[in-house]
């Protein structure tokens, strides 16, 4: 136990080192909240069944840290630890192999919840957030998601044979989900694309949230629940059986 | 009777108890590729026990199976009471390793890095002791990526040494070490084994290999070839000392042919090499050579050394 709080202490400070991976994970959804917030305000809409913009919107850039820190960060850093041989020096202590994975999922998971702390207290305190639906809600909500995606993010680490390629190929995924998703874009897309925006996870993680974020029930999710969850188990297994750590 | 049996088994003890890492048959190929091929050998307890050879002889292999990172295709490892594969965590809470490849993460400071790796251990030496000892306590704020290679290579060893481990792999323990560094790791190696702690390091450097390890296994193509203290290995060469110098004009090898322990003489141009057995050799040419007035410049001795033992048992030069 103190090994894996030591290493996930040392992973977070550096993790908080890398100022591309702050900005992308903490600092760039804010820009956009702060972006479309000063265009478009929060007053109720009555397209919007009432609520603000950035009400509607918070759940979908929450998506957006969910994707950037799970997807893009996990894989690249899991990926060059294991190439540049990180890893290796590691697992010749005797550390515990799935201590080494904890750690990461564990500072990713905290730094997406700072991620989306900081989009609600900013939120709250600049445009006066309306949560209509409860924090019991959409917590298991965000742990589910996070975990799913982070799930994703393993297996790109795993299955791509280079730092370069997972860091890549992570990028490709997540760019056009940010956009498919509905997490930045504030307009319906074309019914076409949202019936291809189906098989996007991101799309089930902006749904899910939203849709807790604004009151629904669970009951009225299990769509979204049960891809989202199909998913963290496919994840896990295909990681399982692929993830090198040489 | 009884007497006999009590020496015998009081032998049999003391060896048990001096062998700190035994390996038999050890085998592992990648794919069609041979790395380790029935590979056998002890390392006792408190000696400097070096694997010699060159690049793709399969040290690192075998390093890596005793250390448990790699599992055996076949063969028996144990190390201490311990078998790596069964009980690898406990093992390597012993032990401590420097791998050849890694590297650690690129933002990390050197001192953070200590402390990090000692809180993997239950027991742990004084980290900021070893950075001292290694020359790193100027580096101890700096980046791990921002470390030059020598830098890093001594950050590893003092990493392997930071739970003041019974037993120390160094694989390839001084390269890119530059001459200065490189003896202040030896003094550094000869330390640990002062404390009654054993190290096991592979190298490639012949003469690395011969000045500071108490027994040397000789590895080429996944076998060992030739395992022994470097001056055993140097002896049963039965090899002569060489004599060499050079002379201006005709030069008549016969006298020096008569003298006594002197095997041959070669005469390559103006280069005259003497071979010979014992250590009179050198005044016995040299006085001849005085005593006929013959002139001669840029005399020295040669004695053989493990590349030449290596020669021997392999047939080849070390490549690189």
């Amino acid at each position: 136990m103190r090994s894996l709080w030591k290493l996930t202490c040392m992973e977070m400070k550096l993790f908080l080192r890398d100022p591309a991976a702050v900005f992308f994970s903490l600092g760039f959804p804010l820009m956009v909240m702060v972006l479309f917030g000063s265009m478009f305000g929060n007053r109720p809409i009555r397209d919007l069944g009432g609520k603000g913009f950035v009400d509607r919107m918070i759940p979908g850039y929450t998506a957006m840290v969910i994707g950037t820190t799970g997807l893009v960060s996990l894989a690249t850093v899991v990926s060059s630890y294991r190439e540049k041989g990180v890893f290796r020096r590691q697992l010749a202590t005797p550390l515990r192999p799935p201590v080494i994975l904890a750690a990461q999922v564990l500072v990713h998971f905290v730094m997406t919840a700072a991620g989306m702390a900081i989009l609600v207290v900013i939120g709250e305190l600049v445009y006066g957030l309306r949560l209509q639906g409860s924090l019991i809600n959409v917590l298991p909500a965000f742990v589910l998601s996070s975990l799913s995606i982070f799930g994703l993010g393993f297996v790109l680490a795993s299955v791509m044979a280079t730092a370069r390629s997972a860091q890549t190929s992570s990028m490709v995924v997540y760019f056009p989900m940010m956009f498919l998703s509905g997490s930045v874009i504030p307009m319906p897309l074309p019914e076409t694309v949202q019936r291809y925006a189906q098989v996007l996870p991101l799309t089930h993680v902006v749904n899910l949230l939203r849709g807790l974020w604004e009151g629904g029930a669970w009951s009225a999710h299990l769509k979204e629940v049960g891809f989202l969850a199909g998913l963290l188990v496919v994840c896990v297994i295909v990681s399982a059986k692929t993830f090198r750590w040489e | 009777m009884l007497r006999e049996t009590d020496m015998d088994e009081e032998k049999a003890k003391r060896s048990e108890r001096n062998v700190a890492v035994r390996v038999e048959r050890l085998r592992k190929t990648y794919n069609s590729v041979v790395a380790a091929d029935d590979v056998s050998f002890d390392v006792h307890e408190a000696e400097i026990f070096g694997m010699v050879g060159p690049n793709g002889a399969g040290k690192t292999t075998t390093i890596e199976c005793i250390e448990g990172l790699r599992r055996p295709d076949s063969g028996n490892i144990r190390v201490f009471d311990l078998d790596p594969r069964r009980d690898g965590y406990a093992l390597r809470a012993r032990i401590g390793v420097q791998l050849q490849q890694s590297a650690l993460q690129e933002r990390i400071k050197v001192w953070e890095a200590m402390e990090l790796f000692a809180s993997f251990y239950s027991r742990a030496a004084d980290w900021r002791a070893l950075l001292e000892q290694l020359g790193l306590t100027e580096k101890r704020n700096a980046a791990f990526e921002s470390l030059s290679g020598g830098q890093r290579q001594r950050l590893f060893v003092a990493l392997a040494l930071v739970n003041d481990p019974e037993l120390v792999f160094f694989d390839e323990l001084t390269t890119g070490l530059d001459p200065h560094a490189r003896r202040a790791m030896w003094e550094l190696v000869r330390g640990i084994r002062e404390k009654g702690k054993t190290v096991f390091l592979t190298t490639h450097f012949m003469e690395e290999a011969e000045r500071l390890c108490d027994r040397v296994a000789i590895m080429d193509r996944g076998r060992i070839v030739a395992l022994d203290t470097p001056e055993n290995l140097i002896r049963s060469l039965g090899a002569e000392n060489r004599v060499v110098f050079t002379v201006e004009g005709p030069f008549d090898p016969q006298p020096l042919c008569r003298l006594p322990g002197v095997t041959r003489v070669e005469t390559i141009g103006e280069r005259i090499v003497v071979y010979g057995r014992g250590d009179m050799v050198v005044v016995e040419v040299v006085n001849a050579l005085a005593s006929k007035r013959i002139p001669f410049r840029d005399l020295r001795t040669e004695q053989p050394n493990l590349e030449d033992v290596f020669l021997t048992v392999t047939g080849h030069e070390m490549r690189d």
